[in-house]
């Protein structure tokens, strides 16, 4: 308990101040007001890989490091679609998860919002459409916000996600 | 390295079996060998080779003209066998490799599904990677089935696939996913279990499915690397340095000495990033967050030393045909040595809290035992296989350049439980630190990629990798005009994923998530 105790104390805080960025701060700018208004700055997010090679995964994974922690927002990761304001999706669709993630998607109270995260999210990426593939997010769902980038780092993504629920 | 001295008693057994071997070919597809066979031997060939104790490793199918091509690997000690054979495309039926060799069950499946090849005498009639994107009769890897389908409508659930139930007392069903309450890729358990205890697991996997194998169809080397790089995004580097080796040595394109060493360079790295995240999660698994905390700390500085030097979190993109596309300066080798000494230190400091750590022992030893010989009969390899006896690691026993050079000691443990999984991982990440160091100081000086040429020399090439989780076998084949004709890339999760379904039988129910964490199985790497 000692030895744990003293790591703990001799690496203190990690966590870092967010970059401001203009651009994607200007991407969130709609779904921002209405997050404002309805979400009272606490968003609940229910990620859906929806056919994703992972990597998306692992750098939202990386969000909840000590580095980024992003709980600090106010934001948090939910286990059922019925807990969230907000879907975080990834990957291009694959058509093996369409109904489910129109049926997600459908669980989720509403006021809500979508963030298509990753390059294959936005515009279907390496896979774009095929007999596999529907493609990108909003080909399925409704999509408010875009995160690109393959995969997008943790710094984009919690941007993203700022833009989308910060309104000062 | 490749003796092949077994290879003439292989032979000798098949002609006491009657089995007409119709060439073999150690030239094609080197530096595996391949065999020839009728199609009606197929299965005799199989059941000699299990008979001898040889490791099964894949069987994909390749439709020419009015045939499908089929074939299926095999492995003894670190030599690999290749048996080739056809079946046309208007009747086509080879006995099946999975009474002989468990391992072939989702394959043969999934070669049923995408191709539309019968298997006499396999076990299970279900269809595995087809859900209802495509309907059943039509086979999406066969030459007249366009990439973009032709059932445009909404894809429905796949919701009466005949799982096998349990029947009993209190049995009861748990069905789980395909979404998933954690940041996972989506995929379908469904457990059968009196009170706690699992008495049966069963996956449905493909949710994933992403039609890699048909898109790779007629791409450039350069457009196949990238797709490779996005079989599994975790293992990128891996399978991108298959698939580039698969296609170099199509293409008898010699990749510079420089370039090589930065692959190892690029593939430790990954190995390092994965397994610190790993034994992070794992501890998170059992309730232990001050290990998840410290490990995910690790990994996001191995992850940003990644960024700085090399110009991505994750190191995508980095191998290309004929070598590397960044090269890290001189002045980058000189800062990663503080890093690499940085993160050999804090594993001095957090790994005998780990191993000391009561609570821990308690989750962790005796869970999600898989025993030695169920190792084997699944063909498991990597960390999942090296914890349960499976003594393999293709950098040393198949040793592909620049580890030919290198001293590779892999770790190897009995004791087959979740805690010997987590150790196998803790001791890659020092042994992989070790080969950092050594990589770095010897690392060539001159071109660090080669030019491509117009056409392969020869039409196919393979590539045998080891990649995080283990091998990593992947088959190319090219056109006449030098494009991409058949892409399989072999995942080694095709064989912890049914290791799972063993591993897990009698744990209880809440500890799925720390067994599933163990294997740590790639949802994306398999589905295609």
């Amino acid at each position: 308990m000692l030895r744990i105790l003293n790591k703990i104390w001799r690496i203190g805080t990690l966590t870092e101040p967010v970059p401001r960025d203009a651009e994607l701060e200007a991407l969130g700018g709609q779904v921002r007001r209405m997050v404002d208004r309805r979400f009272r700055r606490s968003l609940a997010i229910r990620q859906v890989d929806a056919g994703s090679c992972n990597g998306c995964e692992l750098e939202i994974h990386a969000l909840a490091n000590p580095y980024y922690d992003i709980g600090r927002f106010g934001v948090h990761f939910v286990a059922s679609p019925r807990h969230a304001d907000a879907l975080l999706v990834t990957g291009p669709v694959s058509r093996h998860m369409e109904t489910a993630l129109r049926r997600t998607w459908m669980a989720t109270p509403s006021p809500k919002f979508v963030i298509a995260a990753g390059t294959c999210a936005c515009d279907g990426g390496e896979f774009g459409i095929s007999y596999a593939s529907c493609g990108a997010v909003e080909n399925v769902i409704p999509v408010d916000v875009k995160i690109p980038g393959c995969p997008p780092t943790p710094q984009e993504l919690l941007l993203g996600i700022l833009a989308a629920l910060d309104g000062r | 390295m490749s003796r092949f001295d077994w290879l003439s008693g292989y032979l000798a057994r098949l002609e006491d079996e009657l089995v007409v071997v119709h060439g073999g070919d150690a030239a094609g597809l080197a530096p595996a060998h391949c065999l020839r066979l009728d199609s009606e031997d197929w299965g005799k060939a199989a059941r000699v080779a299990a008979e001898s104790g040889y490791r099964w490793a894949g069987v994909w199918g390749d439709p020419v003209a009015e045939h499908i091509v089929v074939r299926a690997c095999l492995v003894n000690g670190g030599d690999y066998l290749v048996l080739v054979t056809e079946v046309p495309l208007a009747h086509p039926v080879l006995a099946s490799h999975t009474p002989c060799f468990p391992a072939a069950d989702r394959f043969e499946r999934h070669l049923h599904d995408m191709l539309g090849i019968g298997f006499l005498d396999h076990p299970d009639d279900r269809r595995w990677t087809r859900h209802q994107a495509w309907p059943e009769g039509t086979y999406p890897l066969r030459n007249d089935f366009p990439v973009s389908g032709d059932s445009p409508r909404r894809a429905p659930a796949d919701s009466d696939y005949p799982f096998v139930q349990v029947l009993g007392s209190g049995v009861y069903e748990i069905p789980v996913g395909p979404v998933h309450a954690g940041i996972i890729e989506p995929g379908h358990f469904r457990f059968q279990a009196v009170g706690e205890e699992v008495l049966r697991l069963e996956e449905r996997l493909g949710y994933v499915h992403k039609g890699i194998e048909k898109i790779a169809k007629g791409r450039d080397p350069v457009g196949l690397a990238r797709l490779a790089g996005r079989v599994s995004g975790d293992t990128t580097v891996a399978h991108t340095w298959a698939a580039c080796m698969a296609m170099e040595r199509a293409a008898a394109v010699i990749v510079p000495p420089r370039a090589l060493a930065i692959r190892a360079l690029l593939a430790e790295r990954e190995r390092i990033a994965n397994h610190l995240g790993d034994i992070g999660a794992i501890c998170n698994d059992v309730g232990f967050a001050f290990a998840h905390t410290q490990f995910s700390r690790l990994r996001e500085n191995w992850l940003r030393d990644n960024q700085s030097v090399f110009g991505h979190r994750l190191l995508m993109d980095l191998i290309v045909p004929g070598g590397v596309c960044r090269d890290p300066t001189s002045q980058c080798e000189k800062t990663m040595q503080p890093r690499h000494d940085a993160l050999s230190r804090e594993l001095d400091d957090l790994l005998p809290i780990l191993e000391d750590h009561t609570s821990l022992e308690d989750r962790l030893v005796s869970t999600g035992y898989l025993s030695s010989n169920d190792a084997h009969r699944l063909g498991v390899v990597g960390y999942v296989g090296k914890a349960s006896g499976q003594d393999y690691d293709v950098r040393r026993d198949h040793a592909y350049a620049p580890y030919d050079e290198l001293e590779v000691i892999s770790p190897c443990r009995a004791e087959g439980d979740v805690a010997a999984r987590l150790q196998i991982r803790a001791d890659e990440i020092r042994n992989s630190l070790k080969l950092l160091d050594t990589l770095r100081w010897r690392l060539p000086q001159g071109p660090a990629s080669a030019p491509w040429p117009k056409r392969p020399v020869y039409p196919e090439g393979i590539g045998l990798v080891e990649g995080w989780r283990g091998e990593i076998l992947s088959y190319v084949r090219f056109d006449d005009d030098g494009r991409v004709a058949r892409f399989f890339p072999r995942d080694p999760s095709w064989f912890s994923w049914p290791a799972l379904e063993r591993l897990i039988h009698g744990n209880i129910v809440p500890d799925f998530p720390v067994c599933n964490k163990s294997v740590n199985g790639s949802y994306s790497g398999h589905d295609l």
